[in-house]
């Protein structure tokens, strides 16, 4: 019986876990137009229920019942392979981030914990299915057999290899300080108020672990693979109704795991910024930290302007990566003579 | 339940050994090269999915993190920027490579065959053994640091050279 409970308990935690996310991802949809468009004195969507909050599902089922277009010159299977690829890895990849501690369920010892896996290498399966993930854009551009979709895709090749090197270094320092990979062990050790989060002991890591995920995320200013004027989209150029609809559910879920990673590794995850608080879930500070960190992925692509392609090489490897590094050397040497 | 963890153990074990070796066949029948380097990936990931077997979850995301991963994404951006049709267009002979190809895969079949085969040289083990490396990232990066140290470095810096050497003849000046 023992194993059943386990199996029900897994089940039903995947498809939680799932549900939360694509309304999250939804919602977010919703959210940056409605931000963006006040940012630039709109209203953003208000057709659709009450300030919009249809809009969502009224986007959802355009995407369902449009025609399905595939060009004649694409390369059949690589075409309808790349969207899924796209969008699987970006949902797996929440597998690991742990967004609760545990709870008992009331009148049983059975003890809940609130995440779908707890791996001993938490962070290392993060990078490598945000890695896997990187192909169903590169394969989404080529498999088109459009020259801009192309470029778009070989500009996001380039792009992501550069900045995944500075973001995998950014983390290292955190990696340091806790002595593990495993992210509750992380999250505990931030315990015991807002003074212990990592982001006081690694600000520099912070800071760059934000600019990289943005460049990770394709987001703006570094949405060079779609760059709307001057690739006209980019990889997803001949993409229409659901398959379209994948890459931009996978974008949104990769940027709710970007901003889950960062609240586990900087921001203490479920901890309470103040001991006393601790009466309230740990679910609702998580969540609260992570809507503060998709509101500022909002707010500053509303703010900056798209940087040049070169520039963002550029920038990559001869900022992005010296500064992490840098900051890698002085946490080891703080590390090794703190003893 | 001992029984059902090891058949469903085996099923795995099974599907993975098949799948992986299903996309090396069509690995090297494929003529499209980028589909070639999809069944790379494939195979990479049953292959880490054998590791997850054995216990061992480093070795598992390193294979998927390096190999399927970085390794692929670099093969899959060569293949985008070359021009492949012109090579086909000069009607390369592949004569020769596809001999010494043979060959040197029949040597790693016999190394494989004697590996499996033959008992340990020595008959007997370290202190890091299978479980103790496949327990956490810890265990493999003190065998690293400490006993492998000196290999370690050889390797970082055969690395770096590689690194200049590759910039150096993008850089240079064709006179």
């Amino acid at each position: 019986m023992q194993v059943l409970y386990l199996l029900i308990e897994m089940i039903v935690k995947c498809v939680v876990v799932f549900a939360c996310l694509m309304i999250c991802v939804a919602y977010l949809t919703w959210l940056e137009r409605k931000v963006l468009g006040h940012i630039q004195i709109r209203y953003g969507p208000n057709r659709c229920g009450p300030y919009g909050l249809l809009q969502p599902f009224s986007d959802a089922i355009k995407a369902f019942f449009k025609e399905d277009l595939i060009p004649g010159r694409a390369d059949k299977p690589v075409f309808v392979l790349a969207p899924m690829i796209s969008i699987i890895s970006a949902i797996s990849l929440f597998a690991v981030i742990p967004f609760g501690n545990q709870f008992t369920i009331p009148g049983t010892d059975w003890v809940v914990k609130l995440r779908i896996a707890d791996v001993d290498i938490g962070l290392l399966y993060v990078f490598a299915l945000a890695s896997i993930g990187e192909f169903g854009i590169i394969l989404g551009g080529w498999a088109s057999g459009n020259k801009y979709g192309l470029t778009g895709s070989l500009r996001a090749a380039a792009q992501m290899i550069s900045y995944e090197v500075a973001l995998g270094l950014s983390i290292l320092g955190i990696i340091i300080l806790s002595q593990t990979l495993r992210l509750t062990e992380i999250v505990h050790q931030q315990a015991g108020g807002f003074w212990n989060w990592n982001v006081w002991y690694q600000p520099m890591a912070f800071i760059l672990y934000l600019i990289c995920g943005l460049a990770e995320i394709n987001r703006t200013p570094f949405d060079m693979p779609e760059a709307e004027s001057e690739l006209a989209c980019g990889f997803n150029i001949e993409y229409s109704s659901m398959k379209f609809a994948l890459f931009f559910m996978a974008e949104y879920a990769h940027m709710v795991t970007m901003g889950a990673l960062a609240v586990t590794l900087f921001w203490g995850g479920w901890q309470p910024p103040f001991p006393f608080l601790s009466f309230i879930p740990g679910v609702v500070w998580f969540s609260a930290k992570l809507f503060v960190f998709l509101f500022f992925f909002i707010w500053q692509r509303g703010t900056f302007p798209r940087l040049r392609y070169d520039q963002i090489m550029k920038f990559g490897w001869k900022v992005m990566v010296p500064l992490a590094l840098a900051n890698l050397l002085i946490t080891g040497l703080v590390v090794s003579l703190k003893g | 339940m001992e029984t059902i963890g090891t058949i469903l153990q085996w099923l795995i074990f099974l599907g993975m050994a098949f799948t992986s070796i299903l996309a090396s066949v069509l690995l090297i029948t494929r003529k499209n090269p980028i589909h070639s380097a999809l069944f790379l990936i494939l195979n990479f990931l049953c292959v880490a999915v054998i590791y997850l077997l054995l216990y061992s979850q480093f070795i598992a995301i390193i294979q998927v993190l390096v190999y399927a991963g970085a390794i692929v994404m670099l093969i899959v951006f060569v293949i985008m920027l070359l021009d492949l049709e012109e090579e086909l267009r000069s009607r390369l002979k592949l004569f020769y490579s596809k001999v010494i190809g043979s060959v040197l895969a029949v040597l790693f079949l016999f190394g494989l065959i004697y590996g499996l085969v033959a008992t340990s040289p020595t008959g007997k083990t370290g202190s890091y053994t299978a479980e103790k490396m496949s327990a956490n990232v810890k265990a493999v990066g003190e065998a690293l640091f400490n006993q492998y140290l000196f290999p370690f470095e050889v390797v970082s810096i055969l690395l770096v050279v590689a690194i200049i050497g590759a910039v150096i003849l993008s850089k240079r000046k064709l006179s």
